[in-house]
């Protein structure tokens, strides 16, 4: 009966399975909703949607499934579904073109603009020069060109030149709901841990509990020990931004993955180069920065530093005071990444650069030299170095 | 049979659905929500609401599945064989039941409350897919199957500290407890304080409303703050004109304490404030 729109909430990437329909369907039957569209907009949520996050597309495709018998709310239906703007079309425009579509008015125009077609259009669109979309020549949308464009949901920046971003995931923090792919990384952050034996005692000591029974004449005589639990710190430091962009998925699982491994993991952001400040929330970087003195002091040198950046710089960032790209640093980039070094001697850095294009930049190699060859790409073969060397001191990479 | 909020609690039309569909179909309802949006009071109060009895299973960190089924205790059994006590020839006397054998022996329906799922080890839901799917478990050390006498109703919350698995929200049911909106929430203050001065109310929830409006706290004040530190307000005889000069940029409402919890987010409103003097 309603089997269209299972298929459409299915295709369009809604984890709905068929066992879930089926009682969607037996729910119906039951008689459970009668005859009001709002009942059975949450009778069908509640049984086919099993997470929030999927709630806002579920209310989208709903409206767009159910249109004309009843308008769920029509300011779902003015966001703009991700859906259009997905990376489908990716179009080259000749020299000439690009020259025409300059400067089809300022960036006030183009917000007003924008809103007005929000407000106009209401089916997804690619191509042409006038919807949002994606592709085409209209100012609005991602994957188009032109050179006064409002970026609307695209993975990065494609010219670097959009003149405002409206991107939310843009300064997402790294999301550790991705679970995709992540099991093998855990398995392998698996092999860092500290087994210390604290708390309740609770295993049964059968050794221990043998050896007094006997002392004890055969009576009875128990001793129990806590259980073992894996006590390792660890304190991650994360470039993002920038050359990072390209990384960032790959960045989200490891993050992920060590967020579920470890239970004491503490994580900081930087850009491109530690330098005196850091930052817990990418959202609020510029409100909630944290000197990293502080940070230094806050966490003992038991902390296991794992660094994730594609060190990829000008060297002046590393060499030179006022060289970072984003502040004035009274100090160089390698004083701050010395005194890293020196306060926790159980330090890596991942690198998710693959091997082959280090040599091609200069700074990988330096911060390379810098970490004592410590500085293991982010595959799952180094990540399993790297798990060694903050265990071993004496490894280094090896590429294989 | 159905639920339809009680005077203490007050459901919206989505939550009752949600409830009466979970109870039609005898199918788990998974809740989610902020904290202190009344995940597990639902489960009390659709107990109360429908005469049955609760049976609540708190899940902890160390909560494993097995501990909702049953528990032998082979220690004591070793030790009454020492002590030559008869009891030991009947194992059944070391097999301690859990929750769920207690919510499935019952003659009557009752309403089993699983609190917090996602406290315990990512494998623990998975371990009880069968048992809540099929509601009936095999008990090794008895030699047979435990399975319900009328299959209870199923509640369980989670905080999302961790995500649940996929085969186990297919079982279930899944209702997303949200913030309530202005008139709901004037509706549950009602129920807890009826005799509280209408302006007084308002007045304190545009507070509230404005404080949760802050960029960046890190723990919103929820319903159950609310409802604490307008007892407070009471208490300490705070009139509605003293909370119709608070504005955030410049001064704190009475009590904040109790509406956020933790250092950073006071923190957080004294840097406004100062930002604001400037």
């Amino acid at each position: 009966m309603f089997l269209d729109f299972f298929l459409l909430l299915k295709n369009d990437g809604l984890p709905v399975t068929i066992k879930e329909y089926l009682t969607f369907l037996e729910a119906l039957d039951e008689g459970i909703v009668e005859y009001s569209v709002d009942d059975f907009y949450y009778l069908s949520r509640s049984c086919l949607i099993k997470h929030e996050h999927h709630f806002d597309r579920y209310d989208l495709l709903f409206g767009y499934y159910f249109e004309g018998i009843e308008k769920i709310n029509t300011e779902d239906f003015m966001k703009i579904p991700e859906d259009w703007l997905r990376k489908s079309f990716v179009n080259a425009l000749t020299e000439e073109e690009k020259e025409m579509i300059k400067g089809m008015g300022g960036l006030d125009k183009l917000m007003e603009r924008l809103k007005e077609l929000m407000e106009e259009q209401k089916k997804r669109h690619q191509g042409g020069n006038k919807w949002i979309g994606t592709g085409g020549t209209s100012p609005f949308g991602a994957y188009g060109y032109n050179p006064e464009g409002i970026r609307i949901g695209q993975d990065e920046s494609r010219h670097r030149r959009a003149v405002k971003v409206w991107d939310k995931r843009e300064f997402r923090d790294l999301d550790d709901d991705v679970e995709l792919q992540t099991r093998n990384m855990k398995m392998a952050l698996r092999r860092l841990r500290i087994l210390t034996r604290e708390g309740v005692q609770e295993e049964l000591d059968l050794d221990k509990t043998i050896e007094k029974t006997s002392k004890n004449a055969g009576l009875l005589e128990l001793e129990m020990v806590p259980s073992k639990k894996n006590n390792v710190k660890v304190l991650l430091l994360l470039d993002i931004g920038g050359s990072m962009d390209d990384h960032i998925e790959l960045c989200s699982r490891l993050f992920s993955a060590a967020k579920y491994e470890f239970k004491h993991l503490e994580h900081y952001y930087f850009h491109n180069c530690l330098y005196e400040f850091v930052w817990r929330n990418n959202r609020r970087r510029w409100q909630e920065a944290i000197p990293t003195l502080e940070v230094f002091n806050t966490y003992n040198s038991d902390y296991k530093v794992i660094v994730v950046g594609d060190a990829s710089m000008s060297p002046y960032e590393l060499l030179y005071q006022n060289g970072s790209v984003e502040h004035n640093n009274d100090e160089a980039g390698f004083v701050w990444l010395e005194r890293l070094k020196n306060r926790y001697p159980d330090i890596v850095w991942l690198n998710p650069v693959p091997v082959p294009q280090w040599r091609y930049t200069e700074s990988i190699g330096m911060v390379r030299e810098f970490m004592d060859d410590r500085m293991f790409p982010l595959t799952l073969s180094g990540l399993k170095q790297a798990i060694k060397a903050l265990k071993d001191k004496k490894v280094k990479f090896e590429k294989h | 049979m159905k639920f339809e909020g009680t005077e203490s609690y007050i459901s919206t039309r989505d939550l009752n659905l949600a409830v009466n569909a979970s109870i039609t179909l005898q199918r788990p309802l998974l809740i989610k929500g902020e904290p202190g949006t009344g995940k597990t009071m639902l489960a009390f109060e659709v107990a109360e609401a429908l005469g049955k009895e609760l049976i609540t299973w708190h899940v902890k960190s160390t909560t494993t599945a097995q501990q909702g089924l049953y528990e032998y205790d082979a220690v004591s059994r070793l030790r009454d064989s020492q002590l030559g006590d008869e009891m030991v020839n009947d194992i059944s006397h070391y097999i301690k039941k859990g929750k769920l054998w207690q919510a499935f022996e019952s003659d009557e329906q009752v309403v089993l409350l699983i609190d917090e799922i996602d406290k315990a080890d990512i494998e623990f839901p998975n371990d009880l897919l069968l048992e809540l799917d099929r509601m009936e478990f095999y008990c090794y050390e008895l030699r047979k199957t435990v399975s319900a006498n009328i299959r209870p109703i199923v509640i369980i919350t989670s905080n999302n500290e961790k995500e649940l698995p996929d085969a186990f929200l297919r079982r279930c049911f899944f209702h997303y407890i949200s913030f309530p909106d202005r008139e709901t929430l004037k509706a549950i203050v009602k129920v807890h304080y009826p005799d509280l001065e209408d302006k007084l109310i308002e007045n304190a929830m545009t507070v509230f409303y404005d404080l949760r409006e802050v960029d960046g706290l890190k723990k919103k004040p929820s319903t159950s703050e609310l409802i604490d530190w307008l007892k407070l307000l009471m208490v300490g005889k705070i009139t509605e004109s003293e909370l119709e000069e608070v504005d955030l940029s410049e001064n704190l409402p009475p009590f904040t304490g109790a509406l956020l919890k933790n250092e950073q987010d006071q923190e957080l409103l004294r840097r406004i404030r100062q930002r604001f003097r400037r």
